[in-house]
């Protein structure tokens, strides 16, 4: 069975927001109708978004690192979200996973909102209906795009490659590959929702430089240095220049 | 979370249907096995019917204020199979049709005609409004309560308490009702009403402990999974208010929730069994009718503070404007 996903790697994450403009813009575009804003330019902006790049301090000054986390739906495997829908317009699909609203059958109750531990769904104001991500449901499966651009938006626009796209249930897939050789982690484990998505945690970027990497032990050209060094006075090769 | 008010009257208001035609019946019943001098008057059921039902059926509008897609409410029916939310939407109009019988059926006298001895087609009609009456306080209880992530709700009681106050403040109403129309049975519905609310103290109180002990399962370590003792945001990512600002917190000072607390607390309880002992020793029948509107304003109190309390995880996320 196929899950997608993605897989976000922290270590190059910049926090650029570039995946959360390329998401607003894609997503607002797309043939399931506009994402709404308010007072886009005014005083109290707010607007729906699927995709949210967040950024926490860790640790205490001066040993401090800074992590931007990007945070959209994390396609549970087991989504708490889906079976108190009422109506059954929250949905998993079987084929590939990913977790969707039907927004024709959305009453907008917010409950689907309130069993999410982690945040992730938004009630559009303007169409009244629960919005969320849809990994780009509508781009990844689409003929009429090249393969390279059968990706979510976020993936697409992300300059460093922190966001990885794949079915995390192929062994061989690089997502697979970058989970098992990275010790990629999901959030908030506690639940038992089994988020879809994965993260791969921070590594300490650290250049390990032995004495012997700089200096070859038998360096060759070293063995001159066994002789003895020559007087400042003694003759030289060209009689000018001196040891 | 931020207390909705169309949820607030909901849940109050066919809490206080439910606990009015569970009343009714009571007496009904306590009067056939001939442990009470049942009600005389013909209005009795079909009134106290008619007021149960117009409880639920605001209860029901104000739910209808609550939705993005109001037209659409009849697809909530659809989950019934996984939803707590969908099995109450069957439950309430299958409930306010077994009131809506009953009622009617004491109006047409069927209680006169029995079907067995000793039992008529009402007396069976009641006992079915009993059972869903009692499973649509079980799925008011555990929309709130299958949510595991929001610990403060997630305890069988909350159920409880949801069938412990409906119950009370239905008596309370019946007993207000009954000095009206039946002062016959007045002291009946005054004991049990004391009765539930002494329970629903017992109840609220425990839930009150229990969710002042309650530790989070869930941190910004977990949130995000680094294993550091100190994390901080320092962005949420954007700088106005979201869904996620506006829904899952309530904004109000830890002062405020203490007085709410202690208000409800005082106006559930205490006040109303004053007001109820005053006017049945008092001979005052206006006082029990302040006795029912104390105690619902108090439970209107009870359930933003229940609404409010409930801390829910994606808060940790949601931390810092910058």
């Amino acid at each position: 069975m196929t899950q997608l996903a993605l897989v976000i790697d922290l270590n190059v994450c910049v926090g650029c927001h570039a995946c959360v403009t390329s998401c607003k813009e894609w997503n607002t575009s797309g043939a399931a109708g506009y994402l709404s804003d308010d007072n886009p330019y005014g005083k109290d902006p707010t607007g729906t978004f699927f995709n949210r790049v967040q950024t926490f301090e860790v640790g205490e000054y001066p040993n401090t690192q800074t992590v931007h986390f990007p945070k959209s739906c994390l396609h549970c495997e087991d989504p708490p979200c889906v079976p108190v829908c009422p109506t059954g317009a929250s949905y998993k699909r079987k084929e590939d996973g990913i977790v969707l609203v039907d927004y024709d059958k959305c009453i907008g109750c917010k409950y689907c909102a309130w069993a999410c531990p982690y945040g992730v769904r938004e009630i559009d104001e303007h169409q009244h209906v629960m919005t969320k991500c849809t990994l780009c449901v509508d781009r990844v499966y689409d003929q009429t795009l090249p393969e390279s651009e059968r990706k979510p938006a976020c993936v697409m626009a992300c300059p460093t490659n922190a966001r990885l796209f794949g079915d995390i249930h192929d062994p061989e897939s690089g997502v697979s590959k970058a989970i098992q050789d990275n010790g990629g982690y999901q959030l908030m484990p506690e639940w038992g929702t089994h988020p879809a998505n994965h993260y791969l945690p921070r590594h300490k970027q650290e250049i390990k430089v032995r004495e012997e990497d700089l200096e070859r032990v038998d360096n060759p050209l070293k063995v001159d240095g066994r002789l003895p060094k020559p007087a400042l006075k003694s003759p030289s090769l060209d009689d000018v220049t001196s040891w | 979370m931020r207390p909705a008010p169309s949820v607030i009257l909901l849940t109050t208001l066919i809490g206080v249907g439910q606990g009015l035609f569970a009343a009714l019946y009571t007496a009904q019943v306590f009067d056939r096995i001939g442990l009470i001098q049942g009600p005389t008057s013909p209005v009795f059921y079909p009134l106290g019917c008619a007021i149960a039902l117009a409880f639920l059926a605001v209860g029901l509008g104000a739910s209808f204020f609550h939705l993005g897609r109001p037209e659409r409410a009849w697809r909530a029916a659809a989950m019934w199979r996984t939803s707590w939310l969908s099995r109450e939407v069957i439950v309430l109009p299958a409930f306010m049709s077994c009131v809506f019988l009953y009622g009617m059926g004491h109006y047409l006298g069927w209680p006169q005609h029995r079907i067995v001895p000793g039992v008529d087609a009402t007396l069976v009609i009641g006992a079915l409004g009993i059972v869903l009456c009692a499973l649509l306080f079980l799925c008011t209880g555990m929309i709130y309560a299958c949510l595991k992530f929001l610990q403060e709700w997630h305890t069988p009681l909350t159920v409880i308490n949801y069938l412990l106050f409906g119950s009370a403040s239905g008596l309370m109403l019946a007993t207000a009702y009954a000095a009206i129309v039946e002062p016959g049975v007045v002291r009946f519905f005054a004991a049990w009403a004391v009765g539930f609310t002494l329970a629903a103290l017992v109840g609220r109180g425990a839930s009150l402990v229990r969710n002042a002990r309650l530790k989070p399962r869930s941190t910004l370590q977990t949130a995000i999974g680094v294993k550091h003792p100190r994390i901080v945001q320092s962005s949420q990512g954007f700088m106005g208010g979201s869904f996620n600002t506006r829904e899952f917190f309530h904004d109000m000072s830890s002062a405020w929730m203490r007085s709410v607390k202690w208000m409800f607390l005082l106006a559930v309880f205490p006040i109303p069994l004053a007001l109820l002992a005053a006017g049945l020793l008092g001979g005052v029948p206006a006082l029990l009718a302040v006795a029912f509107l104390v105690q619902y304003a108090g439970l209107l109190a009870e359930r933003w503070f229940f609404f409010a309390q409930a801390n829910h995880p994606q808060n940790l996320y949601y931390q810092r404007i910058s």
